[in-house]
């Protein structure tokens, strides 16, 4: 059973108890503890449940590698799935949850899947999905959605925040352990800006645990002294609680720092995600024990050597009181110093080694262990707890030597280099043969703009395994002198990938490769059997190394299970990709600051808070928000509408239409540019006049198009579509730079300088001549006319154009006057009942008088022949942008869509995009299109539906009556007419 | 806890000068006697600062009050050469951070190494989804963006000044 | 993320504050242009693997368009330049020559 022990426990404080929740229960934690460490204090040996076959599981590590003590932490607004009991710092009142269990933990039904696995082989899923459908639907959904997944997902929204911080240096150091405070200590003495990172909450890494003498020093004095002298130096910034997650291009770095993950007082931010850009990073990132496949080595109580040492030394907790331990290297050895010192009994080592002689080794047996060479295990025996272990000779076929009695085993199956950061960005890795790992080849470094290795590997991430090597190849990378300390040689490793070596079907079904998604010896050999040769196949196939595992435990002896099976060299199956993150990072983290009301930047007008206070229906209009209509109590949103066109062609409107585009378009060569950017001829614009104009792309699609106003001889304004005026900037901006630099034209971006307030109807005059100032009789400022004055106290520019048809002015303010002339331009309009107006209101009116919408009539496939407007595109001109894409022959079929005027003969609103039917059907078996349906809108002034649509041909069809779809509905009839539906000629808006 | 203010500013005076940079410097010196600013840089006399923009274009930020009188000087001096003024006063909002850890909170938002930010510079980049820029003023930074997404900047800046 | 210095503004900036603008040096065909040559112009890239020379504009900061010779496989970038340029410059020649054949 696992206890805390009498004494011990380096990173716990006992005079600091604490009190946590597991599954309802309270328990006493200390200081110090992780989750882990804490439940295994409190005799909680099982912590979850397998993904497939929901067998009980125990920690296998002590770090971020666990790939089975998943839990939920936290509740309600901050419940959190999936997060490692081994990482999982506790503090006052900590939830925490089992996962994947049901009813519980300790009975769980699932488990059934267990005693049918062979019914769950590799490409269970890929084979299921075969099945007949009735069983899929009614057997195997049922069943793998109850069973999928690890933790359940949060219910409530994130309460937590978080937050992003760039930041820049010189040199990044990820891994604070011995190898990384010597390289930060180094980099900061050449006077570099340096970063450390350090996953864990505490410094020094595996070398306290492992008893290491540096400079005389025990490794956690040396430790405390290289820390004092990083945090006085000021171009060192530490970060711990801080994982090296991400190595991007050009030395992008994201580390994600946990702040209050780890204490009880949730305030301020919960986690950072720091971008860094540095010239160099460093990774000091340590490696990862691994397992060995042997028969039942998923069973709570086996765990990894180290971790088991971790648990014992850092936090006093031991997961039983006699341990068998089962290696095929030296380094096991420690585990066996480690519990002896501990007060623990090591009844054995099983080393699959033909020899083993060195001093590590020679201690341990000095102190009294049995030694058994050239051994396995065949089996763990025990119910739910360990009693002992079935021996036998690892060349064997497992049959059984001896039993030993036990409650514990700890297993070490050698070292993995962690190479994640390395491989990241593209790092490559050879194979070591003797130690049985991949390491990062420094030939074959990640690189960056300069085609610079902009990735240094050092100490146990480098493949420097004991402690003289790592201090050694510190020294060398960074040039620095080595710190002193003894030198070991540690009896060779043997590769052991599957213990016993002659394992029949039966014990390979019962050697886990990857605890977590429940991969087997037997899977990947079937894979292989199957076809999947190639790793990346392999492991999709399986699931091996997947989820939150990404091949930290899994990967090598995988690798070496499907070498074996194919009888290829380990290097030549090669590893599965190395994808950030390292371990999993919440989303909230990467959205940062961006939700609620940062959630998207949102653009507001300047009158934007006057049409919030007076009931304004909102509409996004990309990023903008406009009122889409302005409801007046008990009114709907059609009601609204059909009341704002009725009083605007009665009487009087006034909209907000200061999100359109405002170009000033400037110098000696404007004129000869924008002949060049419209289909329209512009330099024949006099001064004080409009022009409406064209704009395509070099394709010939209709891009935008607006009204131009030439200011004077040099100078010109351009109105764009709301959506347009970037893109219509950036896009004159690129033909002036790139194209034709030698022409001399300004653009300036008034987009948002100017407010613009359209003021519309019959009695528009009368309201700006009540306003007074300014002559804007039809004599002085005539349809399509422009003049700049003062109207009132404003100084405003107003051009009389017309988007609906009847007498229109828009009017031109600075921003910060658009509120007072808004209010004095309502106020001098209530005798002619002004209406505000919104966009839908808008539309209506442009669709009844049959004027185009970008975005609506065009679709990035439309040039301006196929909507009429020929009369915009000019013949005269040699060239302008869009010219040559508009005479390819695709666009002289006579068969084009082509705009024109619908009219159901019910009088209905046709559905918009619907399309038009036409004859037949087509090679897939669906009914021929002739056209669609591209505006559609009940008309209040024509009091039935009105819609303008692409049909083919359509110009030359006038009076025919052809078929649109409806959804759910059978299509409906419609008429070909004019697209203008009111005052065709123009009466109304020229007065 | 932090001790950053943030304050939204009263209209500020902005005039953006395109042309020749040393025809517009010139123009501007003789106005406001602000001096030509390198390349990022920005210079200030008079209570206006000339900041450079791009190889063709400043911006004159001054007083609200004193736009249309400079402008019209300026355009007076440069009525000859191939130069566009314009007043563009309006479409830009303004705010001052304050406090020791001002530079911290912007750091937050925006993708700039600011031991690399000569004093002077005005740095024009992307202040989490929207373009700004910022220089230093006094012994705290402002930071200006579009007037549409002003209200989407303060709420970036007294959220990241929160911790 | 890539990092590109400016050439308009010095600086050196990372890609969020750029906007990518294809391949460089096409050269526009105008309503005279015969259709294979039109073709060229609108459609046809040679998206290399390799060595490559690309419009960047400097979205979040000055405006302007630059210019960059980049390597698409390695991601090394040979130097950035004017956007008023019909062809890339020797200097950046003589760096991808360096680069790839020293």
């Amino acid at each position: 059973m696992s206890t805390r022990l009498a004494k011990g426990g380096r990173l716990i404080n006992r005079d600091r108890p604490l009190g946590i929740r597991f599954d309802g229960r309270w328990m006493r934690a200390y200081q110090g503890d992780t989750l882990a460490s804490a439940l295994l204090a409190n005799g909680q040996l099982v912590m979850g449940r397998s993904f497939k076959y929901h067998r009980p599981r125990s920690v296998m590590a002590c770090g971020p590698e666990e790939p089975n003590a998943l839990m939920g932490i936290g509740q309600g607004g901050r419940f959190e799935p999936n997060r490692r009991a081994t990482q999982q710092i506790v503090y006052e009142g900590l939830e925490a949850r089992s996962q994947n269990a049901w009813p519980s933990l300790d009975f769980d039904i699932g488990r059934v899947n267990d005693w049918g696995a062979r019914f769950l082989p590799a490409g269970f899923y890929y084979k299921t999905f075969l099945a007949p459908r009735p069983f899929w639907k009614h057997v195997f959904e049922p069943f793998i959605r109850r069973a999928a997944g690890l933790g359940a997902a949060p219910a409530e929204p994130d309460e937590d925040r978080y937050e992003y911080t760039y930041a820049h240096c010189d040199t990044l150091v990820v891994g604070g352990g011995i190898a990384g405070l010597l390289a930060a200590r180094a980099a900061s003495e050449r006077g570099e800006r340096v970063v450390l990172v350090e996953q864990a909450a505490h410094w020094g890494g595996r070398a306290p645990v492992d008893g290491v003498v540096i400079d005389d020093l025990p490794a956690d004095v040396w430790v405390k002294n290289a820390m004092e002298v990083l945090e006085k130096a000021e171009n060192v910034t530490m970060l711990p609680h801080c994982e090296g997650s991400g190595v991007y291009d050009h030395g992008y770095v994201l580390c994600n720092e946990s702040l209050t993950d780890h204490i009880a007082e949730k305030a301020g931010p919960r986690q950072r995600v720091w971008r860094v850009r540095a010239k160099h990073v460093v990774t000091a990132t340590g490696a990862i024990e691994r397992p060995l496949a042997f028969p039942g080595n998923d069973r709570p109580g086996v765990v990894l050597a180290s971790a088991l040492r971790d648990y014992v030394v850092n936090y006093g907790v031991s997961l039983g009181d006699r341990t068998v331990i089962v290696t095929n290297n030296d380094d096991a050895y420690r585990t066996a110093l480690a519990l002896l010192e501990a007060g623990l009994q090591v009844p054995a080592i099983i080393d699959a080694r033909g020899a083993a002689d060195s001093t590590l080794v020679n201690e341990v047996r000095g102190l009294g262990v049995n030694v058994h060479l050239e051994r396995g295990i065949a089996k763990v025996i025990g119910g739910d707890t360990i009693t002992g272990v079935a021996v036998c000779l690892q060349a064997g076929e497992g049959a059984v030597l001896q039993e030993i009695g036990c409650d514990c085993i700890a297993m070490s199956g050698g070292w993995s280099p962690v190479v994640h950061l390395w491989s990241h960005c593209g790092g490559k890795l050879n194979w070591d043969e003797a130690r049985a790992m991949f390491y990062p080849d420094p030939t074959r470094p990640p690189t960056d703009g300069n085609g610079e290795g902009f990735v240094t590997p050092i100490g146990a991430a480098s493949g420097a395994l004991t402690t003289a090597e790592v201090l050694a190849n510190v020294a060398e990378t960074m040039d620095i002198a080595a710190p002193a300390t003894e030198a070991e040689t540690p009896a060779p490793l043997a590769p052991i990938w599957m213990m016993p070596q002659g394992a029949g079907p039966e014990l390979r079904a019962k050697m886990w490769l990857d605890y977590q998604n429940d991969v087997k010896v037997s899977d990947l050999r079937l894979a292989a059997q199957e076809g999947f040769e190639s790793v990346e196949h392999a492991k999709r196939y399986t699931t091996l190394g997947m989820a939150t595992d990404q091949g930290k435990l899994s990967n090598i002896n995988g690798l070496a299970v499907l070498a074996d099976r194919l009888d290829e060299s380990i290097p030549k199956v090669g590893t599965t990709t190395f994808r950030p993150p390292y371990t999993p990072v919440t989303i909230g983290a990467l959205a940062g600051e961006a939700k609620g009301d940062l959630f998207q930047p949102i653009r507001r007008t300047p009158l934007h808070d006057w049409h919030d206070a007076n009931g304004a229906y909102w509409e996004p209009v990309g990023q903008w928000r406009r009122p889409y209509c302005y409801p007046k109590p008990g009114e709907s949103h059609a009601d609204a509408v059909a009341r704002e066109v009725k009083n605007t062609r009665q009487s009087l409107g006034i909209l907000d239409a200061s999100t359109l585009g405002k170009l000033l378009v400037r110098g000696p060569d404007a004129a000869r540019f924008l002949d060049m950017v419209y289909t329209n001829m512009m330099s024949s614009l006099k001064p004080g006049r409009c022009r409406y104009g064209l704009m395509c792309d070099e394709n010939g699609f209709l891009m935008d198009d607006g009204v131009v106003a030439r200011i004077d001889d040099q100078t010109f304004l351009c109105h764009t579509t709301s959506g347009g005026a970037e893109h219509i900037h950036i896009w004159m901006e690129d033909w002036l730079q790139c194209e034709w630099w030698d022409w001399k034209v300004h653009v300036v971006n008034l987009t948002e300088q100017f407010a613009q307030i359209a003021l519309v109807g019959p009695s528009a005059r009368n309201v700006l001549e009540a306003l007074g100032g300014m002559d804007v009789s039809a004599g002085a400022l005539p349809f399509m006319g422009w003049v700049e004055g003062r109207l009132g106290d404003f100084n405003v520019k107003v051009y009389r154009i017309s988007f609906s048809g009847e007498l229109s002015y828009e009017i031109a303010v600075p921003a910060n006057q658009a509120q007072a002339l808004w209010m004095a331009l309502l106020e001098a309009g209530v005798a002619d009942d002004i209406t505000p107006y919104g966009t839908e209101a808008l539309h209506v009116m442009r669709a009844e008088k049959g004027f185009v919408m970008i975005g609506d009539e065009t679709d990035g496939t439309v040039i301006p022949q196929d909507l009429g407007l020929d009369w915009a595109v000019s013949k005269k001109k040699d060239d302008f942008l869009g010219k040559r894409g508009q005479q390819r022959a695709e666009f002289q079929k006579p068969d084009r869509w082509k705009l024109v005027g619908l009219e159901t003969l019910d009088g209905s609103v046709l559905e918009d995009g619907a399309y038009a039917i036409a004859d037949g059907t087509n090679d897939n078996g669906q009914t021929n299109t002739q056209g669609r349906v591209t505006s559609t809108y009940y008309s209040p002034t024509l009091e039935r539906g009105i819609a303008m649509g692409l049909v083919a041909n359509g110009p030359q069809r006038m009076g025919e009556v052809i078929k649109f779809t409806r959804i759910g509905k059978d299509p409906v009839a419609a008429r070909i007419v004019s697209p203008v539906f009111y005052d065709p000629d123009g009466e109304k808006q020229n007065v | 806890m932090s001790d950053i203010s943030v304050t939204a500013l009263p209209p500020l005076g902005m005039i953006t000068l395109r042309g020749d940079l040393v025809l517009l410097a010139k123009a501007v010196a003789k106005v406001t006697g602000c001096a030509k600013p390198d390349q990022r840089l920005s210079t200030t006399s008079n209570g206006c600062r000339l900041i450079w923009m791009s190889p063709d274009e400043y911006m004159l930020v001054c007083d609200h009050i004193d736009v249309a009188d400079i402008t019209a000087k300026i355009s007076v001096a440069l009525q000859k050469e191939f130069a566009t003024i314009a007043d563009v006063s309006d479409a830009r909002a303004a705010f001052d951070l304050a406090g020791t850890e001002a530079q911290v909170a912007l750091s937050r938002l925006v993708p700039v190494d600011f031991a690399a930010m000569a004093p002077t510079e005005v740095r024009r980049t992307r202040m989490a989804q929207v373009p700004a820029a910022l220089w230093r003023e006094g012994q705290g930074w402002r930071v200006i963006c579009f007037r549409s997404v002003s209200r989407y900047a303060e709420d970036l800046l007294r959220n990241a000044a929160r911790t | 993320m890539l990092l590109l210095t400016c050439p308009n503004c010095g600086l050196s900036v990372e890609e969020t504050e750029l906007a990518p603008g294809g391949e460089a040096h096409v050269k526009r065909e105008g309503p005279e242009s015969s259709d294979p040559a039109f073709e060229e112009y609108l459609f046809l890239r040679d998206n290399a693997k390799g060595v490559h020379f690309e419009r960047w504009r400097h979205a979040y900061g000055c405006g302007k368009w630059f210019l960059a010779a980049r390597d698409t496989a390695t991601l090394e970038v040979f130097g950035t330049y004017s956007a008023q340029t019909l062809e890339p410059p020797a200097h950046i020649l003589d760096r991808i020559r360096e680069r790839k054949d020293g």
